[in-house]
């Protein structure tokens, strides 16, 4: 890395650290917004993007680990600490479960997007059907603003809580890019059959990429339910919010170490002007019409994403003035 | 259990399968000729549900006839959605084909909830009432009507691809697309005719089950869903195997619905789902890619 590079880096992180200073309690609430997804783009961007296994169904790992972690607090007093550690590591069995059918049996592109699917839906229908887990209802959470319950009186602190998640997955997926199951899963992306040809056990690095992005997507979880007070099985395990995890990164950049938050930079403020602006009766699907059309725009005119094309830009910038 | 409920569950299971299967036959016809999945299929059904809605209720078209005409305008939806979105990345990854096909659903979806309301609507239909009586159990005229009419189209759409010269080529280019090109077929306009005809039978099931349950803009993507299911378990590009998984999936759903609970009766089509996918991934009636 360059030093220049490190030093940006170092500066955003500076500027977003005294950010809420300025900030009005609603702006911070949008830049909660935009570091939890960007979180959860990041967990995707280990699947999706470096391994290019294509999941629409991140949100049952959402669910997998809110889930938990509540009902873990509701019924045995466990501090959500503690206990979104533990709905991490059951969304990660449950990636394992995915990943150990879904690969084994060699489905690929279309198949295994299906399977993504099918079992979010299946977890969303169970959790509907549980009267143990709320059913339709769904679970509240009674706000005592007690830290040690993953409660704040202050918005500021859900503020640090969510750029430390994104952090975090973004070291993590920094660590990964750089380390040799990084390399093999670009190459299971770029060629599944030379790659296996070559000797890269393809199905373990797989594995290890639907784990551990099963795993930080059930932490983000923990952190969905104790922001929103609130699970509900058709808003956790639903499919629009696999979509709304999917296309952050998409438009960002998947694959890329920046792309999931830039993506989330650009689409979460977007998504929260346009629920203000479009909530009078009869224009409530606007912001999702936005939506479609930016990822229709996407595909077709930046197929790798914004950050890549940003990046070029940046080069030839440089270039020129040197 | 009481076996009037288990025929009766049997047959108004075997009854909404027509309309599975005409949902599913559109979805296996895009994905035979293209190997493009149609991720907006349940979205573009909705709009064929609206429109039987706005003809019924504005123009008093009962959707027994109504269909026809949104089958025609979910073919002029489906060309133009090929021919101007579909057609520029029928190279590209299946990943970008999928997340341009998702962005087309999420439009269609929310230009409906703008333009009609989330609010459940159903089509009129003076078939909505009439029953009819068959010892102990009955057979509701519109389910009826709906399951004629989609066996109908599926074995039409089955004449037409294996009796007209456009089927033949369709079937073709299905097979061999750079084969087809080099004979001299356009290519181009075979992929606009798969797409515009599997969007009118999606358009036409939606037409067909306007009346019989009620729908809103969000009924897009579960039918999406269920579309996929059947396809799978039928064999992607089957077009047998999507009547007989409509059927197969419609007759689970039922008699989950009799034997779990209601709300249960799409666990059933999941579980089916996952066992075929990790048994026989090609599907009942499909050949090993």
């Amino acid at each position: 890395m360059r030093p220049g590079t490190l030093f940006l880096g170092a500066a955003a992180i500076v500027a977003l650290l005294i950010l809420p200073a300025v900030l009005s309690s609603y702006a911070v609430t949008v830049f909660i917004f935009i570091f939890f997804y960007g979180y959860l783009g990041q967990a995707w961007n280990v699947l999706g993007g470096y391994a290019g296994q294509l999941s629409a169904g991140h949100a049952a790992f959402v669910g997998v680990g809110g889930y938990a972690t509540t009902l873990l607090s509701m019924h045995w007093g466990l501090s959500p600490w503690i206990g979104m550690v533990i709905g991490g590591l059951l969304a990660a069995a449950l990636g394992a479960v995915i990943g150990g059918l879904g690969f084994r049996f060699g489905l690929r592109g279309f198949y295994f997007v299906l399977l993504t699917v099918a079992f979010a839906e299946v977890c969303r229908i169970i959790t509907l059907n549980t009267e143990a887990m709320g059913g339709a209802l769904g679970l509240y959470i009674t706000f005592t603003g007690n830290p040690w319950q993953l409660q704040f009186q202050d918005n500021r602190a859900y503020y640090y809580l969510a750029l430390a998640l994104m952090l975090f997955a973004t070291g993590v997926v920094a660590v990964v890019e750089r380390s040799r199951l990084g390399a093999y899963l670009v190459a299971i992306r770029e060629d599944e059959d030379a790659a296996e040809a070559l000797g890269v056990d393809t199905f373990r690095y797989k594995l290890c990429a639907i784990v551990l992005s099963a795993f930080l997507t059930g932490l983000g979880g923990a952190f969905y339910a104790n922001y929103l007070f609130s699970l509900q099985p058709n808003a956790v395990f639903g499919i629009p919010l696999s979509v709304d995890i999917i296309i952050r990164p998409v438009i960002g950049g998947a694959g890329t170490l920046l792309g999931p938050l830039l993506g989330s930079f650009i689409l979460s403020p977007l998504a929260e002007i346009a629920r203000i602006y479009f909530s009078r009766p009869g224009w409530s699907g606007i912001h999702l019409v936005v939506y479609g059309v930016l990822l229709i725009g996407t595909v077709l005119f930046l197929p790798q994403g914004a950050y890549p094309q940003l990046r070029r830009a940046w080069e030839r910038r440089r270039a020129g003035d040197a | 259990m009481d076996l009037t409920l288990i025929a009766q569950g049997l047959l108004s299971g075997v009854l909404f399968g027509g309309v599975y299967s005409l949902m599913a036959v559109g979805l296996t016809l895009i994905f035979g000729v293209m190997r493009i999945v149609n991720f907006a299929h349940g979205d573009m059904m909705v709009w064929g549900m609206y429109l039987a809605w706005l003809l019924a209720t504005r123009l008093g078209l009962d959707p027994t006839l109504g269909f026809a005409l949104a089958a025609g305008a979910l073919f002029v939806l489906g060309v133009l959605v090929q021919r101007g979105l579909v057609d520029r990345v029928r190279d590209a990854p299946h990943e970008m084909q999928i997340l341009l096909l998702l962005g087309v659903g999420l439009v269609l979806e929310n230009v409906a909830l703008v333009a009609f309301g989330p609010e459940p609507q159903r089509a009129p239909s003076s078939l909505s009432r009439v029953t009819l009586w068959l010892g102990p159990v009955f057979i509701d005229m519109a389910r009826l009507v709906a399951f004629t009419v989609a066996v109908a189209l599926t074995v039409g759409l089955w004449l037409f691809l294996r009796r007209t010269d456009l089927g033949r080529t369709m079937r073709a280019t299905a097979d061999n697309p750079y084969g087809a090109l080099v004979v001299g077929t356009d290519v181009r306009r075979v992929y606009a005719m798969a797409f515009g005809i599997g969007a009118a039978c999606v358009g036409a099931a939606g037409a067909l089950v306007a009346p019989i349950l009620p729908f809103s803009p969000s009924a897009g993507l579960p039918a999406s869903v269920t579309s996929f299911n059947i396809v799978i378990i039928g064999g992607m590009g089957s077009l047998p195997g999507a009547f007989a998984g409509g059927l197969i999936v419609s007759v689970a759903e039922s008699l989950g619905a009799l034997f779990l609970s209601p709300s249960m009766k799409e666990l059933v089509s999941f579980g089916l789902l996952i066992l075929i996918l990790l048994l026989r991934p090609a599907g009942l009636f499909g050949r090993r890619a």
